[in-house]
């Protein structure tokens, strides 16, 4: 390894156990997106769910909204670098959608895909017990057109281009289909912990 | 995993009062794409690392070991005002090229428009040198080049002198500039805010011709400025962005 002769921290580093190698800190809320930012309204939202499912379901925001939503308070972790500790959301858990939609044994990834063409591939493994939700509040507010709402996905323990903003479509499948970053270089995985950036 | 490769810094030099372009030769670079940007790691002697990105100024050109970076001067940055102090000779470890969206090349058929805010003028820089220097192929002889770059003042517009040659060489590039906190005496350009008419301005025209849009620079200017060519009437999915900070 490289030592910089000279080069010091001075960004306030944080505690280690919490900031992922190669992140740093930050109290802001960056955006990263392909393109112009959607306005997706809630009266158009509406979030389907199918391929490998007994019960492909289809529900518009009113419905959704009387599904079980749990708060969620969570560190993530941007590829670009940043982290954003205790972050605050709420949203219905993947384990709740999963179960009313009877994901069959067969199913063994969900691609999720979003309103602007977006695509994005999460092994089931990494969105069962606890780990998931669809978002629909930030910081006790609604999610605001550039952070991906009104809805979103939220995994936090994957690189936040996982969590695809503007969610439109869950669909659980049999085989892996790297998604719109995925087969632009980035890891198809996007573990912070083990800095799975790039592929 | 692609990994981290050492690059020895062989050439610096200032492009704007708060933006330094610095070149480094990167024996096992494999080249790149114009728009695509790499990780600098620096490494201090406790083992503290600081990792950041950076987009690459240059066009590919084959078989070459050079990357360039243009490096704004951060307040209170860690990692830029390293980057400014680094000597001839000496070495940082970099990876890349990385980012398969934001990328054009020639290939690519219509109009180019290039929209800048500040140091995001960068990855559009490889765009515009790679178009530069392939103005002998039709696809470039026959294309309109617009680019738009908005800064404080005349004086951190970055790569202003090029910027100025590309325009007064060749008829179908056009370059803008928008300066807003101060402009100078006799000033042509735009000085304000990028705003409806200006874009209307610029890219008066060519939306007849399925333009090519990239858009770089602080997350509020790319906000604003996609927004608005998309009301415009600019398809979205010809708008690529590209944000920071």
């Amino acid at each position: 390894m490289l030592i910089n002769k000279g080069f010091s921290p001075k960004r306030e580093q944080g505690d280690k156990s919490r900031i992922p190698p190669g992140q740093y800190k930050t109290d802001d809320f960056p955006v990263l997106s392909l393109g112009p930012t959607p306005h997706v309204d809630t009266k158009d939202w509406s979030l389907r769910v199918e391929g490998l499912v007994e019960k492909p379901q289809k529900w518009n925001w009113d419905e959704f909204a009387k599904l079980p939503h749990e708060d969620v308070v969570r560190d993530i972790h941007c590829v670009t670098k940043w982290s954003k500790l205790d972050s605050r959301w709420r949203g219905v858990s993947l384990d709740y959608i999963m179960k009313e939609v009877g994901v069959k044994s067969e199913a063994k990834f969900l691609i999720a895909y979003s309103d602007d063409g977006y695509s994005t591939n999460i092994p089931l493994e990494d969105i069962v017990g606890g780990k998931a939700w669809i978002a629909t509040s930030y910081d006790e507010s609604t999610i605001t057109d550039e952070h991906g709402g009104p809805a979103r996905l939220l995994i936090p323990h994957l690189y936040f281009w996982k969590s695809a903003k503007w969610v439109a479509k869950l669909e659980f499948v049999a085989s892996d289909a790297p998604g719109f970053w995925e087969v632009r270089g980035y890891h198809n995985h996007g573990d912070p912990w083990k800095e799975e950036r790039y592929s | 995993m692609s990994p981290w490769l050492i690059g020895t810094l062989i050439s610096s030099k200032m492009v704007a009062e708060n933006v330094k372009s610095l070149t480094f030769e990167v024996p096992e670079w494999l080249g790149h794409k114009t728009g695509q940007h790499c990780d600098i790691r620096l490494t201090s002697e406790t083992g503290y690392q600081a990792q950041r990105s950076y987009s690459i100024a240059n066009a590919p050109v084959a078989g070459s070991k050079l990357i360039e970076f243009g490096v704004q001067l951060l307040d209170n940055g860690e990692v830029s005002p390293y980057l400014w102090n680094l000597a001839l000779g000496d070495k940082i470890e970099i990876k890349g090229p990385l980012g398969g969206h934001f990328i054009w090349s020639t290939d690519m058929p219509g109009p180019l428009v290039l929209i800048a805010g500040g140091s995001g003028i960068v990855p559009l820089m490889a765009m515009l040198r790679e178009h530069v220097a392939q103005k002998e192929k039709i696809t470039e002889s026959t294309r309109d080049l617009v680019l738009l770059i908005s800064a404080r003042t005349k004086e951190k517009v970055p790569y202003y002198i090029e910027l100025e040659e590309y325009k007064n060489q060749y008829p179908n590039i056009k370059i803008f500039y928008t300066l807003t906190e101060n402009t100078p005496a006799g000033w042509t350009g735009f000085s304000r805010r990028v705003d409806k008419e200006m874009l209307a301005e610029i890219v008066t025209g060519l939306l007849d011709k399925m333009p090519m849009t990239y858009i770089c620079g602080p997350t509020g200017f790319v906000e604003a400025v996609a927004n608005t060519l998309v009301e415009i009437g600019i398809n979205p999915h010809s708008i690529k962005t590209e944000r920071f900070g």
